[in-house]
């Protein structure tokens, strides 16, 4: 058992009774990189120097006897999509492979007054696009469970980090399944917050009305203790909610007897059976500790993913539009005037993926189209989201599987977009309704991680926590690692 | 050119920019005339990542100005993205509103002619601000500054009702009063903070349907309106009298050529692709704040003209011109506190001031004249301690110094003589001193008698009170 | 609904991207894929729907108009391309 397999409760303590050092918890990290992430490829800057730098000085502060927050120096690699001031952001695009932030962004102001300590900024698809960590313009992420495997994305480097134990703790963003996805085919546990509970100011935008920060993390517990550092509101957040934020640790009893939960019988078909298999065990659990499930539907689910990708990608060719080689970013080398510019650095800048999406919400939003596509897909967003809204008048949370499959092997879907967004059929109903979901893991198909899902009422993380947590403790899925 | 077979028809978009002291989404400074972009921040400058955050005092404003231009402002409002690439926009997004903008369907009442015209105004938005280009290297790079990125913008789209160029500038001026007067933006159009454009096209006397139109940019002065539509009309009257076609199409106006010339000719049609903004909520306008703006404001250049003519008897076209701008209103009103003479108050008002504003290019804020300065002064005319002509000197000297009538008066001892003694004295060094005009009047020339009159006035230095001058030289002269 | 070569073609346009004639091809097939697989959304009759622009029913979010500290030009200029005079510098705008 490695330093990174503790809970975060039992290495703060061996923090605070000195028992180790913050330098030996980011010592191990650092190795850990060095060890295995030339194979993985889960990060593209290291802030090696600077993490030593903070563990040297949080060391003193140890010493001083100071009173101790939760994430005091625990080494943290947050996606490179959120931005830190000093330390390279790309977003795994080519387009800012030179960014040098000038701000941070709120999360990790949190994080840094946490005294957490930033090592490094993990790998992505390209802008949040992609569910392969295929789209990464620098290498993509293999899985640690199997390297011909997907790590999933967007967050592959993210879920691939925490399942190598190259990060104690990771940040990941979940526009249509970003987080819950790849934690799922990496055996971690992710969570993504109700839409407006954690600030999005310093998150590059993919898409606004559906882009949250989340933890990852190897265990519901430690989720619970993360999601408290960074969630509430936040002024620079015109979307951030003004909610009390409970304490989610708390509300980890163990005890989920007469908790109502809802199966959606829409996602139990056409799912892998070895995926069903586990989430029928899963479900078995959760009845013998006192809850009750009972099969619904949410009859729009087949809707989602349509719906999702014109609004996702509408609000993307906006967001992206931003990036013209006039402030920042590469600019490409040109021989026109004003108008090359744009599209020569955009061009170059961009991956086929970014590209993709790019286009087509364009076309989306474009003279002619805008009510047949994206006025119709917000309309069906309502729909989606009454079928959440009417199942939970009814019951605590909804359970399924996070993904119908199994991590895919790399490379097999790369030409085929459609075939790729149909993998989030799961996560994008619930990104669309903004409410929150947790992916653990609950079994394994030929090697390969199963996750459980748990969505909840918005703001109410603290039942599904408390689901989650409750399965967790009566299994031992999570504690599986892979051989590296 | 025979523009009488045609009727003009024009519809103005103007910009006014809301003086904030922060910009519309961020919390940098709106200061005119700052070093290049020392104004900025990473979210006015479009950094990835960053998110726009409303300010409260933009929308007020906006709903101040909606109000004071009589339009209905409705309980919901909104911003939506307009989607365009150019180098003043970071996000290549500007903020504005589409489809719930603050305020619809109000107008504005203007004089052509001494009749009574209504503008209606179709809609009033509110925007963010672009940046500014300056080119350089003869046209072939430009650089950018963003320091207006952000600065709150309405904008007032007319109903294309305007039937001149004069109706467009009265529309214009009547506008700019009904800013300044509810105090929301300092509407200088030299400065950018009110901006121009307009539609206009022309169609046959009797045609129903609009004829094509021209959208004219660049007129940055109430002037350059009214040239630049002038010349658009002839121009639209000729190609059509030789049978021709007008383009529709976007023209520069271009001041120093007096001409408009057209700005891209293969210009791809505008597709802004607008869409609600994700990252910011609604606006819900409930009574309560609706009721609080609308007690915000203050009498309006209509309510006050009205009120000059009945209250201080000022003919109609002096109410006119004193209450287009706030300040001479203001100043107006002020002077009358000092004295009862209101007619004399817009004498000056319009007479000596405007004409030394105009002649100098100035502003009523750029001079130190005060209404106490000025109704004190017409109170020492009344006395007789000055003459008409010394007050003008004392005059130029307030809107110069700040320093009121009377101090200025004892410095210089600008007091009038009316001593008889001290007049006579000088009467009779003229009258022995000039005896061939002595003997001209005495022959019947009345004529002599001004410039006997003048040498008097030369010698004591214009103080002597011109009415006795007269008076004693004809008694002298006579007895 | 099926898009065409000169569909993908203004759209590029208008999203400032040039396609190599692969590309254009190659997304003209997957745009018209993904637009055909979404007139799924065409089975629900949405006449009476309200769109949903966001999740939470948040309104009237806003600031106080208060001045705060702007950038220094070390960070304003930190990632331009191209500076000249405290000014970011762009190729001819008119052309």
């Amino acid at each position: 058992m490695t330093l990174f397999d503790l809970r975060l409760k039992d290495l703060h303590n061996q923090l605070r009774n000195k028992e180790i050092s913050v330098t030996d918890v980011v010592n191990e990290a650092f190795a850990k990189i060095g060890e295995r992430d030339e194979k993985i490829g889960a990060y593209l800057t290291l802030n090696e120097e600077g993490a030593r730098a903070e563990a040297a000085r949080l060391d003193d502060k140890l010493a001083s006897g100071e009173d101790l927050g939760l994430l005091f120096g625990l080494p943290v690699g947050v996606k490179d999509n959120m931005v830190t001031e000093g330390i390279r952001t790309t977003c795994a695009s080519h387009f800012l492979s030179n960014y040098d932030p000038i701000y941070n962004g709120t999360v990790i102001s949190k994080l840094k007054q946490a005294d957490s300590i930033l090592i490094g900024k993990l790998n992505m698809d390209e802008f949040a696009m992609g569910g392969s960590n295929e789209s990464s313009h620098f290498h993509p992420v293999r899985n640690p469970w199997d390297f011909t495997r997907v790590p999933g994305g967007s967050s592959g480097g993210s879920a691939a980090a925490v399942a190598a134990g190259e990060a104690y703790f990771t940040l990941g963003s979940d526009t249509g399944g970003s987080i819950r996805q790849p934690a799922s085919y990496c055996g971690v546990v992710g969570l993504k917050p109700t839409y407006g509970l954690v600030s999005r100011y310093g998150v590059v935008a993919f898409a606004s009305s559906l882009d949250q920060i989340g933890p990852i993390t190897k265990n519901v517990e430690d989720a619970a203790h993360v999601l408290q550092a960074i969630a509430g509101y936040d002024p620079k957040d015109s979307t951030s909610a003004k909610v009390d934020v409970p304490n989610y640790a708390s509300a980890l009893t163990g005890d989920i007897a007469g908790l109502r939960i809802a199966v959606p019988k829409e996602y139990l078909e056409g799912i892998d059976p070895q995926v069903k298999a586990s989430v029928m065990e899963a479900l078995r659990l959760l009845e013998s500790l006192g809850a009750v499930w009972e099969e619904v539907s949410l009859p729009h689910t087949e809707y989602a993913v349509a719906a999702y990708y014109l609004l996702s990608s509408s609000e993307a060719s906006s967001n992206l539009s931003r990036f013209d080689g006039i402030r920042y970013g590469v600019r490409a080398e040109q021989t026109g005037g004003l108008l090359d510019l744009y599209h020569e650095s955009r061009s170059q800048g961009f991956g086929p993926e970014v590209k993709r999406r790019i286009m087509l919400g364009t076309y989306a939003l474009s003279s002619g189209y805008y009510d047949a596509y994206y006025l119709k897909a917000l309309k069906v967003r309502t729909l989606i989201k009454r079928d959440f809204d009417q199942t939970f008048e009814k019951y605590d949370a909804i359970v399924g599987p996070t993904t119908p499959t199994t991590a895919f092997s790399m490379g097999s879907q790369v030409d085929d977009p459609l075939t790729m967004y149909l993998n989030d059929i799961l996560t994008i109903p619930v990104s669309l309704a903004g409410m929150p979901a947790i992916s653990v893991p609950c079994g394994f198909s030929q090697g390969l991680p199963i996750g459980l899902q748990f969505i909840g009422k918005a703001f109410d993380e603290s039942t599904i926590l408390r689901l989650a947590h409750a399965f967790e403790a009566n299994s031992d899925h999570h504690k599986q690692r892979p051989s590296l | 050119m025979s523009t009488s077979k045609y009727e003009t028809v024009i519809g103005l978009e103007v910009h006014v920019e809301l003086h904030t002291k922060s910009k519309i989404f961020c919390g940098c400074s709106t200061e005119f005339g700052a070093p290049p972009n020392s104004h900025t921040c990473p979210v006015c400058l479009g950094h990835p990542g960053v998110l726009p955050v409303l300010n409260r005092q933009a929308v007020d404003y906006a709903m101040k100005a909606a109000m004071a231009l009589n339009c209905e402002v409705g309980d919901v409002s909104k911003f939506d993205r307009k989607n365009y690439f150019y180098p003043d926009s970071p996000k290549a997004y500007q903020i504005s509103q589409f489809d719930k903008p603050i305020g619809e369907n109000g107008y504005i009442d203007i004089e052509v002619d001494g009749k009574t015209k209504r503008i209606g105004i179709t809609r009033l938005h509110l925007e963010e601000d672009a940046g500014k280009l300056t080119h350089i290297e003869g046209g072939y790079a430009s650089l950018v500054d963003f320091n207006r990125v952000g600065t709150p913008l309405v904008e007032i789209v007319s109903e294309p009702e305007i039937s001149s160029p004069e109706e467009a500038r009265a529309y214009l001026e009547k506008l700019r009063a009904i800013m300044q007067y509810c105090d929301v933006s300092d509407v200088k159009m030299e400065e950018g903070s009110m901006r121009c454009d307009a539609n206009i096209s022309l169609r046959p006397v009797g045609q129903k349907e609009l004829g094509t139109r021209a959208e004219l940019k660049n007129m940055n002065s109430f002037r350059g309106v009214l040239r630049g539509l002038e010349y658009e009309q002839y121009r639209q009257a000729e190609i059509l009298d030789d049978g021709g076609e007008v383009v529709q199409e976007t023209r520069r106006w271009d001041e120093a050529q007096g001409k408009t010339f057209s700005m891209r000719s293969k210009e791809e049609a505008h597709d802004y692709r607008y869409f609600p903004d994700p990252d910011l909520v609604t606006i819900h306008i409930d009574q309560a704040w609706k009721d609080r703006i609308r007690a915000s404001i203050p009498e309006l250049p209509d309510a006050r003209k009205a009120r000059y003519t009945e209250q201080f008897g000022l003919p109609g076209y002096d109410a006119e011109v004193i209450t287009t701008s706030k300040a001479l209103a203001d100043l107006f009103e002020s002077s009358l506190e000092y004295t009862a003479d209101a007619k004399s108050v817009s004498n000056w008002i319009m007479g000596d001031l405007l004409g030394y504003l105009n002649s100098n290019g100035l502003e009523l804020t750029d001079v130190k004249l005060t209404g106490q300065g000025l109704g004190e002064m017409i109170g020492l005319i009344e006395k007789g301690t000055i003459s008409s002509k010394i007050a003008k000197t004392v005059f130029k000297q307030m809107l110069e110094s700040g320093k009121l009538p009377q101090q200025i008066v004892e410095e210089q001892g600008l007091v009038q003589i009316s001593d008889e003694g001290a007049i006579l004295a000088i009467v009779n060094e003229v009258i022995a001193d000039n005896p061939a005009s002595v003997e001209d009047y005495k022959a019947g020339k009345e004529k002599a008698i001004g410039f006997l009159v003048g040498q008097v006035m030369k010698r004591s230095k214009g103080k002597a009170n011109p009415g006795l001058v007269n008076k004693l030289l004809v008694d002298v002269l006579k007895g | 609904m099926s898009i065409e070569s000169k569909d993908v073609e203004h759209v590029a346009r208008l999203a400032r991207l040039n396609l190599t004639d692969e590309e254009r091809e190659l997304f003209t097939e997957q745009l018209s894929a993904i637009l055909k697989y979404a007139e799924k959304l065409n089975e629900l009759d949405t006449d009476d729907v309200e769109p949903t622009t966001h999740v939470l029913p948040l309104s009237n979010v806003m600031r106080d108009d208060v001045v705060e500290e702007s950038l220094s030009q070390e960070k304003v200029f930190r990632n331009a391309p191209d500076e000249e005079d405290g000014q970011f510098k762009v190729p001819a705008v008119l052309e």
